[in-house]
């Protein structure tokens, strides 16, 4: 089947999809944005998030047809620039020192963005939970918490000034 | 495979009806997974999602009509006053991303005894509609639950919504697992608290082949409630009589040993549970609803 959707702003159309291939797959090996992350194909490892229409959920658990018409935003579709200008999020993590093999950091990328958009001084708490559907094998996440303060302390401090 | 993606309800009847092996997918979290394993192929996949009516809901005097496919982020964020036992549950499904696909009607239908919408379901008194083209079906959550991940639907059936009595007291929701996040039940227990009936209502899950009810328990505890005239002074509901509802509860189990706990393990669990949640429900019915609502 055909499925014609909009990703990172611009329509996308990807062909010969199979009827039970997921939202993930499509991204990666079709479209060519392999930036989301397949680790576990079942929704615990979150390194597949993207926005769904403005939501965060696993790529790994849409089906592709329920794509159709929406809009989706990837890793690939923070940096709002392109050309090599970072999101905020994405260079706090590395100032941070937030990444280590980087195959957790584009879905942690992408739900730490979400929570700045939605809560601009998130608690540790808040941070906690946001981020309570991705895993790190290497980390040991304290760093990746550094990094999501940090954003939002450059956020506040930007602000401000 | 063919993805049959209605827009409207009587469209979405009538391919269920036309196939009937046709599988559902709402969420996802649970058919994508099968899917992705391979453990599931089906012939069709009916995709519920533009189907805009079962994303909404509708609260009337008595309940509220939720309709299938609203995530569970929905529920926590928008219906807690009228539905804290489900809001409560649905705080433990998963993991955010988790919670803004997964949907009670996916849940009901999975049918499994670990599903956490279950023991809210049973303890609040909920009614779940489903509809085909032979017509509408009104089905006691109670008799929803046929076996172990098997409901009372029929192959040309869909879960058009549940229609959930609204809190008329306070509601509890405890679910034991190894952490916080991501964690399916080892067991769960589900409390309200209804001062308008004078009855008490509970949920089990994870406990027994399906969700289940623990009605000696609840009837124990009406009528020491009563007894005591606790549910117009307010008194502190008698030690002895949290220990044999607790006991009770304890007793309506019949779970098996497994990877994620052994049988005695969920037995004395679900006592300490139905405690608790008795403890913080009564709580909060003598501090006139102040009390602040926990979950462990
Ligand atoms: C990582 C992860 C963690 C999870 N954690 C939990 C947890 O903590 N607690 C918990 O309870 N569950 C958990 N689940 C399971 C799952 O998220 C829930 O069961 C959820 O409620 C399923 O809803 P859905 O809309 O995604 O269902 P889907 O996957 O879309 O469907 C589930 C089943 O219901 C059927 N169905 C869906 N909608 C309807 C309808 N309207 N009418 C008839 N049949 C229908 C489908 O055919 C399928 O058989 C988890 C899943 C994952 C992947
Ligand atoms: S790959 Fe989707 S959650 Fe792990
Ligand atoms: S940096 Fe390796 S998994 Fe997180």
């Amino acid at each position: 089947m055909r499925v014609n959707f909009t990703v990172n702003g611009r329509p996308q159309q990807a062909d010969d999809v199979w009827e039970g291939e997921s939202l993930l797959y499509v991204l990666r090996e079709r479209l060519g944005l392999p930036g989301s992350k397949n680790a576990c194909e079942q929704g615990e490892c979150g390194s597949c998030t993207v926005r769904l229409d403005g939501v965060p959920v696993c790529a790994c658990l849409v089906a592709a047809g329920q794509a159709e018409g929406r809009e989706v935003v990837t890793v690939e579709g923070l940096a709002a620039g392109g050309q090599g200008e970072l999101a905020p999020v994405q260079q706090a993590f590395i100032d941070a020192g937030a990444v280590q093999c980087g195959f957790c950091t584009p879905g942690l990328l992408v739900v730490a963005d979400d929570l700045l958009a939605h809560t601009p001084q998130p608690s540790d708490a808040d941070i906690r939970e946001a981020l309570s559907g991705n895993l790190c094998r290497c980390t040991g996440y304290e760093k990746i918490l550094d990094a999501v303060r940090l954003a939002a302390a450059r956020a506040g401090a930007g602000q401000e000034g | 495979m063919d993805f049959l993606r209605p827009t409207g309800w009587e469209e979405a009847l009538a391919l269920k009806a036309e196939h009937p092996t046709a599988v559902p997918i709402a969420g996802g979290t649970d058919v994508m997974v099968e899917i992705n394993f391979d453990h599931r192929r089906p012939q069709q996949l009916l995709d519920l999602t533009r189907i805009g009516e079962l994303r909404t809901w509708e609260t009337g005097e008595e309940s509220v009509r939720l309709g299938a496919a609203v995530p569970y982020a929905r529920i926590i964020g928008q219906l807690r006053t009228e539905l804290p036992g489900l809001a409560l549950a649905a705080r433990t499904v998963g993991s955010p991303q988790i919670r803004n696909r997964g949907t009670v009607g996916g849940n009901l239908g999975a049918a499994s005894p670990a599903g956490d919408a279950h023991p809210a379901l049973l303890a609040a008194g909920a009614v779940v509609e489903a509809g085909s083209v032979r017509g509408t079906r009104m089905i006691p959550v109670d008799s929803f639950y046929t076996g172990v991940k098997r409901n009372a639907l029929a192959p040309d059936e869909l879960i058009r919504a549940v229609h959930i009595q609204r809190a008329d007291g306070p509601q509890q929701f405890s679910k034991v697992g190894t952490r916080n996040a991501m964690v399916i039940a080892v067991c769960a227990f589900g409390l309200a608290l209804h001062p308008r009936t004078r009855t008490v209502r509970t949920g089990i899950g994870s406990a027994a082949p399906t969700p289940v009810r623990a009605v000696a328990a609840e009837e124990f505890l009406a009528a020491a409630l009563e007894e005591g005239r606790c549910w117009d002074t307010g008194r502190p509901v008698p030690p002895s009589a949290a220990r044999q509802f607790a006991e009770l509860a304890s007793g309506a189990c019949s779970p098996i040993d497994d990877v994620r706990g052994s049988a005695a393990y969920r037995r004395r669990a679900v006592g300490v549970m139905a405690r608790r949640t008795l403890d913080w429900a009564w709580h909060e019915y003598r501090t006139d609803g102040d009390g602040v609502q926990q979950c462990a």
